[in-house]
């Protein structure tokens, strides 16, 4: 069960993927980065980050994708898009590290099972209370400065984000000036 | 049950398959949406980590993933408009203002 489950949503991911990159039109794309998205939400599942994956829906399909498609239409895009002059080179480059990567990961020497009995962060946690809890404690204990420092990024994206999207806040005399 | 290699493998051809979209795409929201493609690769790979070595890390950092996610989004699009309004393409070999 689990194996076919794995399969299942790792066809899926990788054919969504490829079609994130081969599809001419973007909408069609961000459709389909939407498809894989539910998908990799679905692995989490089976991998028991049950928290991780209704954030990764309600972040990424939710906020992120809806963002790409206002932009889309805000911007109505011709579908004029055809592929660089370099395909070919980017697909050789590509199959070349996919298949050192491919090396590299069937002779390393990784865990076929999951290993028990580690005390590491939330490993003995996880087993009283629910993986919510886990990543909660964990987040908020062992890494609380960096999730400040995280919001401290949004902060600075939000105000660049406005300042850039913001129109005549360069001034129209700089525009014309170049 | 499923080896921790086949999902490193499952990640690294998400990865690679942004990395050949980041190569031959010329839209530059095509770009963009590769470089997400290349950011849920290693969220894959954190994940199963986590869950392979029993250590909840790997999960928070997913997080600061999702984090830097939606501010590159969020930055990147911006800039995109912004770029629109001086010059109305979206193709990557025309947008050479800074080209020296």
């Amino acid at each position: 069960m689990a194996t076919l489950s794995f399969f299942y949503f790792g066809t899926i991911i990788v054919l969504c993927a490829v079609l994130v990159v081969a599809l001419r039109n973007p909408v069609q794309s961000v459709i389909a980065l939407l498809v894989m998205l539910f998908h990799v939400a679905g692995l989490f599942v089976t991998l028991h980050a049950e928290f991780l994956a209704a954030v990764q829906l309600i972040v990424y399909a939710g906020a992120i994708l809806v963002l790409y498609l206002f932009v889309l239409m805000i911007l109505n895009l011709q579908r004029d898009d055809a592929y660089q002059r370099q395909v070919m080179l980017g697909l050789g480059i590509g199959l070349l590290a996919l298949a050192e990567v491919v090396v590299l990961i069937s002779t390393a020497a990784l865990p076929d099972e999951p290993v028990n009995g580690r005390t590491a962060p939330g490993g003995a946690v996880e087993a009283l209370v629910g993986n919510t809890e886990a990543v909660g404690t964990a987040l908020y204990t062992t890494y609380l400065f960096p999730f400040e420092v995280a919001s401290l990024v949004l902060l600075v994206a939000m105000v660049g984000a406005i300042l850039m999207a913001k129109k005549g806040i360069m001034g129209p005399e700089e525009k014309e000036s170049k | 049950m499923i080896p921790l290699s086949y999902y490193m493998i499952l990640s690294a051809i998400v990865f690679i398959t942004g990395v050949v979209g980041v190569l031959i795409r010329r839209n530059i929201i095509m770009l963009l949406l590769s470089i997400e493609l290349m950011l849920n690769a290693t969220n894959i790979n954190f994940v199963a980590f986590s869950h392979y070595l029993d250590n909840v890390a790997g999960q928070v950092f997913v997080f600061f993933t999702l984090t830097v996610a939606a501010a590159e989004v969020a930055v990147g699009l911006a800039i995109i408009i912004a770029l629109h309004r001086v010059k109305a393409t979206m193709n990557v070999e025309e947008l050479n203002l800074m080209k020296w």
